[in-house]
């Protein structure tokens, strides 16, 4: 798929990882400090897993990635995450 | 089943434990080959059903890897792995007053026809009041979805419909088929002074330009949602 999707369709992959909607989350970039919803993030599909990069400055901000049974979360571009309690 | 367009079905699916849904929430669509190989697919819940009963409207793209199937070949009584619905984000919350502008690239109105729905459900509960209008982008005439039903709930204020047709234009129409541009779309939605919320659906060129026109016009950014189909964006 070309392009990139909304964050948002990032919300069922997710789900298998976080409790409650990570995607209304409000994510803080690591690299230049933007805050929004993880919806706002723009989500990069492959076969392999999923990319949210940064809409203000287009760094990964996390990474999903399944294989083998398992999923491997790598959320190393996001500083804090607030969620609001299901 | 039922087919809305020549190349698009509405599948009406029974998702055993179903109990909530928002209107805008998405499923996602796993299909698995004999060899293993799987594909997963958003697709947005057209509307949610009483029970545990959901429907979706399924555009097929003839290159497409899913959507081909579940337009030709998915029968009735077959089973799908569905996750969902999902997405907290891209959603009406009848409790907010604010108008409401939906803006629909072809399969985009998708989501928005579960809003408009579940605005035409509220009666005179809370979120009715919410004046509502859709702007729908579509080739022509007969690829427009959901048409009878949106002409029966059209009523202004409470859900104004505005269509532009971008190959075919209705018998006896005055104006010709066009693109959707700046000034069409700023002349048929709801002027800033009130301030509306937007939801802003279909493929990725769509949505950008649709919302970098709305930022242009002075519509806070803020106030604008999107949900990006995928695809290069050949308009509908
Ligand atoms: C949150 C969300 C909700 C969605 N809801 C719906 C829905 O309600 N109804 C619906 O029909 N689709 C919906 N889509 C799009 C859907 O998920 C698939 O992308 C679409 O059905 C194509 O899948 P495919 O496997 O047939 O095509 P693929 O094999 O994925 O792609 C085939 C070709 O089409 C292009 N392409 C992919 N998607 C689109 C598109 N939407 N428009 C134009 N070109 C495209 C690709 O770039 C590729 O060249 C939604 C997408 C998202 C992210
Ligand atoms: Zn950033």
């Amino acid at each position: 798929m070309s392009g990139y999707l909304d964050g948002n369709a990032a919300a069922g992959a997710l789900s298998e990882v976080f409790v409650g909607d990570i995607t209304t989350a409000l994510g803080r970039c690591a690299h230049c400090g933007r805050t929004g919803a993880m919806a706002t993030t723009r989500c990069y599909l492959d076969p392999h897993g999923l990319v949210l990069r940064c809409p203000g400055c287009a760094e990964v901000l996390l990474r999903l990635v399944e294989g083998d049974g398992q999923l491997r979360l790598d959320l190393r571009g996001v500083s804090f995450l607030t969620l609001t309690r299901p | 089943m039922t087919q809305e367009t020549r190349t698009a079905r509405t599948l009406r699916l029974r998702l055993p434990g179903l109990t909530s849904h928002r209107p805008g929430q998405h499923v996602d669509v796993r299909l698995t080959a004999p060899d293993g190989y799987t594909a997963v697919r958003s697709y947005s819940v057209a509307s949610a059903r009483p029970g545990d009963e959901l429907e979706l409207t399924v555009e097929e793209l003839s290159d497409g890897e899913v959507s081909p199937y579940l337009v030709h070949q998915v029968a009735v009584g077959d089973q799908l792995e569905v996750r969902g619905p999902v997405g907290g984000w891209f959603v009406w919350d009848p409790a907010d007053p604010s108008p409401v502008q939906l803006i629909a690239g072809g399969s985009g109105v998708v989501p928005l026809m579960a809003m408009v729905r579940a605005h035409a459900a509220a009666g005179s509960a809370p979120g009715y009041e919410a004046p509502f209008r859709l702007l729908y982008s579509v080739r022509s005439p007969d690829s427009a979805y959901y048409g009878p039903e949106l002409g029966d709930l059209a009523q202004p204020p409470i859900l104004t419909v505005d269509y532009v047709y971008t190959r075919v234009a209705p018998a006896g129409s005055l104006t010709p088929p066009r693109r959707l541009d700046a000034p069409t779309l700023l002349a048929s939605i709801i002027p800033v002074s009130q301030n509306p919320a937007f939801f802003i659906c279909g493929a990725t060129a769509f949505v950008e330009s649709v919302s970098d026109w709305l930022v242009q016009a002075g519509y806070p950014a803020e106030r604008i949602k999107t949900e990006r189909y995928g695809g290069t964006g050949v308009t509908p």
